[in-house]
């Protein structure tokens, strides 16, 4: 049977490696590289890397970066930060890496996703939509500039990119980020609903029975974290950590 | 020396870096000439069907791969979409495949599945594979290795050496006397990917 994926997201910034709270206030945690060996020994199940310096500052992937933690990995890897174009997924899969991430690029100009599709299969891409609550119940893709969907609820964009060329839906929620919470269930409720291909959910994850009730709840499904998987004790000391396989066998036939 | 082929398919890098791991020598075949030093052949494939034999068409390299695989009979694992190639044709395309193992690649079934995600069929999986499978040797079965696609090869129980539940059981490993392929990606699946690319090598 197929197992759901537990994966460590990391953040990174100008080559470090850094945690949010709230995608604000960035700490400073390691050595990227560095991680992905660690998180190689622990024999995790994937590994996010997303680059928000580059998505900050309309940068270019560092692909000398990517090359790097590529040639570290022994299990799948999915990149997104400052892609922008169906070649950069190609050049970043031709590093060995797994899967490409896009965000802005995708609500500015959704037919990205079909192209990157095209060059670099469906399955390896991945559209990672930040939500943000508007209200009881309601949730909105957030963004900076302008988007090419009539309305930012995050349901109508989760739908269009899963009938329309992305191989993986991950929602991030801003509100949720470092926070240690929980996982928004009703965020993801309502997400899930809506899409057909893979989904990862990012953002609250405080232990290992937040990631069984997510589970429990969805079946199948794609449970990241980063605070839960770098941090460590109350004072949030840095120890880059990963529960044993025994522990991650979950009953998903809920 | 395993020769992995270079045609442009993808991820020719991640496989690099699993054998550089592993120590195993291996070096890039992108030429015609390249084929005389190799002794087995790693065959990767990255995206739709009809681009990888797209790309493998033009980089001329169909004829020295026949060669080298159905005269000289050298062992060859193609992995994912290299595994596909394999067969005869594809309903994601309408290139001819290698043909190298009977077989035709469909859309996997997946309206046995209660619920999302359905495709593709992303991550962790166990498999079941033949006991006395030499390139199985010492994996372990029920860890499984990861998987990342949509469509799955269809052949005759004859040519099957492992498969997997989703949705059913469905065929993620063939072999024809010197040919293997792979549906998922040893490359990326720690240990026991390493196991199965070293029994490779050892064949």
């Amino acid at each position: 049977m197929l197992r759901p994926r537990v994966i460590p997201s990391l953040l990174i910034d100008e080559g470090r490696l850094i945690k949010t709270l709230s995608f604000a206030q960035p700490r400073y945690v390691g050595d990227p590289i560095n991680a992905v060996r660690i998180f190689n020994e622990k024999e995790v199940d994937e590994l996010c890397v997303f680059d928000i310096g580059a998505s900050k500052r309309g940068a270019a992937p560092d692909f000398r970066l990517i090359e790097d933690m590529a040639a570290q990995c022994r299990m799948p890897l999915c990149y997104g930060g400052g892609v922008r174009t169906a070649d950069d997924a190609r050049r970043i899969i031709d590093l060995g890496v797994e899967k490409v991430a896009v965000n802005t690029a995708a609500l500015e100009r959704p037919d990205l996703v079909r192209e990157m599709g095209e060059r670099v299969g469906a399955q390896s891409v991945v559209v990672v939509l930040d939500a943000k609550q508007m209200g009881q119940g309601l949730y909105a893709v957030a963004h900076k500039g302008p988007i090419a969907f009539p309305d930012d609820d995050i349901r109508l964009i989760a739908k269009h990119f899963s009938e329309n060329g992305a191989g993986e839906v991950v929602i991030n929620s801003i509100d949720r980020d470092g926070t240690q919470a929980g996982y928004d269930m009703d965020l993801v409720a309502q997400v899930r609903e809506v899409v057909s291909t893979p989904l990862t959910v990012l953002g609250g994850a405080s232990g290992i029975e937040d990631i069984r009730a997510l589970v429990e709840r969805f079946g199948i499904i794609g449970a990241a974290a980063g605070s839960l998987f770098v941090f460590r004790g109350k004072l949030r000391a840095v120890l880059i950590n990963y529960p044993p396989r025994e522990a991650l066998r979950f009953d998903d036939s809920a | 020396m395993i020769g992995v082929v270079d045609y442009g398919s993808g991820n020719v890098t991640a496989i690099e870096n699993a054998l550089g791991r592993l120590n195993e020598p291996y070096m890039l075949v992108a030429v015609a000439d390249d084929f005389a030093a190799a002794d087995k052949l790693i065959l990767p494939g990255v995206g739709a069907f009809d681009a990888v034999m797209g790309r493998l068409g033009e980089s001329g390299l169909i004829g020295p791969l026949n060669d080298a695989v159905l005269d000289r009979k050298i062992p060859v694992l193609g992995i994912c979409v290299g595994m596909q190639i394999l067969a005869e044709s594809s309903e994601e395309g309408a290139h001819r495949g290698l043909g190298w193992v009977p077989g035709t690649v469909t859309r996997l079934d997946t309206s046995n599945l209660r619920r999302p995600p359905f495709l593709p069929h992303m991550g962790w999986n166990a498999i079941k594979a033949a006991t006395d499978a030499a390139l199985f040797q010492s994996v372990d079965q029920d860890l499984g290795f990861y998987f990342l696609h949509s469509y799955r090869f269809s052949c005759a129980p004859a040519y099957e050496l492992a498969v997997a539940d989703y949705g059913g059981d469905f065929t993620v490993a063939v072999r024809n006397e010197n040919v293997y392929g792979v549906q998922f990606h040893p490359e990326k699946s720690h240990r026991n990917g390493e196991t199965l690319i070293s029994n490779f090598a050892k064949l």
